[in-house]
């Protein structure tokens, strides 16, 4: 395919015609029964769960409305069949958002309206039976609630929102993937993701510490349970071990040592990602929240600041406030007890890119450009900040302070093509619960119009590398990338580059 | 009055009684459910008046289908917007009394039926045509379409190719709908095929897909202000849980959920 003939198409990617069950199966693994009882759901599937399973629709229609609504109100325009890149990597038509709401959509015309009850040839009504669910089980788990879908569908229905709340609807019968809720019993336990306890927490920072200080002779802190600091720094635990990611943590840390503001990881907290969203489970959810309010109250911080990571940034910006009463504007004496004791000068919470970008703004840090001058980046807007938080509330803040952090440490930036970024970023591939072994051959196709783009940027103006701010996406693209012929090496988090770039204070000259 | 005089009375009636229960019932169940947390959709505006123009741009102008599709877009902008036009040029037939000025100059909106039709089979084209949008749809995807080109085409036979029926039995058969005083329609075959599905979609209105007309306003999504951090937004259901969870503030122990 020459470059030409691919510009005609607004996704990089032809629209492939539809390959039936390309991607029929199993789906991923699922939960054994301790892992699901961890989490309060049935063990095993209940015998009546046809019956639990419809109790459960009925309920979660009547708690959401976006449920309720998106189910009424497709009109089957199909404008958003060629949109998700599951589809475009797939082909298989239950991949296509409206295609795969109507998994759930044909279960509830069949038992909850008028013309699925009496008509249900006519409407695509179906019962909700053993093959249904398989369906069920299989695709929704081929759906990384990008919510790509939904910046395009002129109804604003989000296929995410079916997507958890089909999710929500298993769980409850006891069909739950291993993935996610394995972890969720981690986080529950033990306060992260890794299961890594507080001493080995305690153990990697003072590595890193001395990593740094070899490297730059800097005295840079990663301080653990300090209390009274100034800022509580929630990152996902993927920063303290995996790579690219630590480097990430680097940056946080070296920002924080020129910045001169006092703060500090919490041991009990030591987890932004919340998988709670990803099974639609708004508790579950909740309790991973909590935990952070715990911490913030427990070290008496005055502000508490959010890593890179992208659902947890959903989850910080748009869901906090709301589960937990970390934010502003609460007038009960719950959410007041945390927003009197937090500094209100300060969106609570921020975004890492933020309190890096207000730095700069001010002129607080100074960079060596040239130290990245090796690269030309392209940044990859992760679905989760880019399609549901905001930063720095201006308008479309979340696409431009991650850029203009990226260009204070870097001279080179190149944009990929303007249909794969910002509100309609492509997806990589592994958001949404999806990013085990299990699911890899969904991961490489789902990554493909990533990275088609990522290609023509390299042709066309040289990129070599791709920059993010979410810590599934950091891994997703480090596994895939040589899929599609790429250095995984060229993935790296933001505050890597400004970390490579930023030029430090040591504590002679202080 | 003829049995099928009586017929079509009743059948108004019935799908209009169905349309306004059925649509009330619809609308109090979303205004009644809650949206327990805030998802609005990128570009999401911070300001309420953000919203307002977000939707006013949706539902005037359809600005996320243009953006989606402009093929669809010019279809389906320029079907709905001769749908509008000409139930204009229709209000003058139901007009109890008096008819205003402005109704007497709605003639021209006939030409309203060109686009309606051109969208339709636009419509239909592709739904028959390309493979992605023939999977996702069903029977009544189609008849749907096929019933409101049936409205449009028999309109056009009888205003543009001088099939008219009595003019007169028209207005005092609408305007008897309106005032209760019944009369005899037109028994034209082509005149009983227009209104015909006109009264039967406005009955399934409810309990088909065409609810998303109500949808559109109440779709969180693109509803909401993009405030979650300035403000508390939190449900009914959310909020009794967070009572009844008891946490204890001083020692800040949460009992769990
Ligand atoms: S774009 Fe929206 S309304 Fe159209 S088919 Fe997709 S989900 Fe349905
Ligand atoms: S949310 Fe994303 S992954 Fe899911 S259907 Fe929509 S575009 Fe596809």
């Amino acid at each position: 395919m020459s470059i030409n003939s691919i510009e005609k198409f607004p996704t990089y990617l032809a629209i492939p015609p539809l390959k039936k069950d390309s991607m029929a199966g199993n789906g991923p693994f699922k939960a054994s029964i301790e892992i699901q009882k961890d989490l309060g759901f049935p063990g095993e599937k209940v015998d009546n769960w046809q019956q639990v399973a419809i109790n459960k629709i009925a309920e979660t229609k009547s708690k959401y409305r976006s449920v309720q609504v998106f189910l009424d109100s497709c009109m089957k325009c199909g404008v958003c069949t060629d949109k998700c890149h599951y589809y475009l990597g797939t082909a298989d038509p239950k991949n296509m958002p409206v295609a795969r709401q109507d998994l759930f959509r044909s279960v509830y015309r069949r038992h909850f309206t008028f013309a699925g009850k009496y008509f249900p040839k006519l409407v695509g009504a179906k019962d909700f039976d053993e093959d249904m669910l398989d369906d069920w089980y299989n695709y929704f788990h081929q759906c990384s609630q990008c919510r790509r879908c939904a910046v395009f569908c002129p109804i604003g229905i989000d296929t995410a929102e079916i997507s958890m709340a089909a999710r929500e609807i298993m769980n409850a019968i006891g069909v739950g993937q291993k993935y996610p809720n394995q972890i969720l019993g981690k986080i529950n336990k033990i306060g992260n993701n890794l299961g890594m306890p507080e001493p080995a927490l305690r153990d990697t920072l003072a590595d890193l510490e001395e990593e740094i200080e070899e490297e730059t002779g800097a005295s840079v802190k990663l301080p653990l349970d300090i209390k009274n600091s100034e800022v509580l720094m929630v990152t996902p635990s993927a920063d303290f071990f995996a790579e690219p990611h630590i480097d990430g943590l680097i940056g946080y840390a070296k920002v924080f040592h020129q910045s001169g503001v006092s703060w500090t990881l919490s041991s009990y907290a030591s987890e932004a990602a919340n998988f709670g969203m990803f099974i639609g489970n708004y508790d579950v959810m909740r309790q991973g929240a909590l935990r952070i309010r715990k911490a913030a109250l427990d070290l008496n911080v005055k502000r508490v600041v959010v890593g890179e990571c992208g659902h947890a940034w959903r989850v910080a910006y748009s869901f906090w406030n709301t589960l937990t009463g970390l934010g502003s504007g609460g007038s009960d004496e719950y959410s007041l007890k945390l927003q009197n004791q937090l500094d209100s000068n300060y969106p609570q919470p921020q975004h890492m890119i933020e309190f890096t970008y207000d730095l700069i703004q001010r002129d607080k840090l100074s960079f060596d450009k040239s130290k990245n001058d090796h690269r030309v980046v392209t940044f990859h807007d992760s679905c989760n900040v880019a399609r549901g938080s905001n930063m720095g509330d201006i308008e479309n803040g979340q696409f431009i302070l991650p850029r203009e952090v990226i260009k204070a440490a870097c001279n080179n930036f190149s944009d990929m093509h303007k249909s794969t970024i910002k509100s309609a970023t492509f997806c990589c591939g592994g958001g949404g619960g999806l990013l085990t072994d299990d699911l890899i051959d969904l991961r490489i196709k789902g990554a493909k119009p990533r990275m088609h783009a990522l290609k023509r940027s390299e042709q066309d103006n040289g990129v070599n590398t791709l920059a993010a701010i979410c810590a599934i996406c950091k891994s997703q693209f480090s596994k895939v990338l040589p899929n599609y012929d790429f250095d995984p090496y060229m993935i790296v988090s933001v505050h890597q580059l400004v970390s490579d770039a930023i030029i430090l204070t040591k504590d002679s000259e202080t | 009055m003829s049995l099928i005089s009586i017929f079509f009375t009743l059948f108004f009636y019935f799908s209009v009684l169905i349309f306004i229960t059925g649509l009330s019932y619809k609308v109090v169940q979303y205004w009644n459910t809650p949206a327990p947390l805030k998802i609005p959709i990128a570009p999401a505006p911070l300001t309420k008046s953000g919203v307002f123009l977000r939707l006013a741009k949706e539902v005037f102008l359809f600005a996320t289908l243009f953006k989606s599709s402009k093929w669809t877009w010019l279809f389906g902008w320029s079907f709905h917007l001769a749908l509008v036009l000409l139930f204009f040029r229709h209000l003058v037939y139901f007009w109890p009394g008096e008819i205003p000025l402005i109704l007497l100059k709605t003639e021209p909106l006939k030409y309203a039926a060109y686009p309606l039709i051109f969208g339709l089979i636009g419509l239909l084209g592709r739904r028959i045509f390309v493979d992605r949008v023939r999977y996702i749809s069903a029977p009544s995807d189609y008849l749907m379409l096929l019933l409101i080109i049936l409205i449009g085409a028999s309109g056009m036979l009888m205003t543009f190719a001088n099939n008219h029926p009595n003019m007169l039995l028209v207005k005092n058969f609408a305007e008897g709908l309106i005032t209760f005083q019944w009369s005899e329609l037109p028994k034209e075959a082509i005149f009983l095929a227009h209104i015909f599905p006109v009264f039967f979609l406005i009955a399934i209105f409810p309990i088909s897909k065409l609810l998303h007309g109500p949808g559109i306003f109440f779709a969180p999504t693109l509803n909401q202000v993009d405030d979650a951090r300035k403000k508390r937004h939190i449900s009914n259901w959310a909020m009794q849980k967070e009572k009844n969870t008891k946490i204890d503030l001083d020692h800040n122990q949460d009992k769990g959920s």
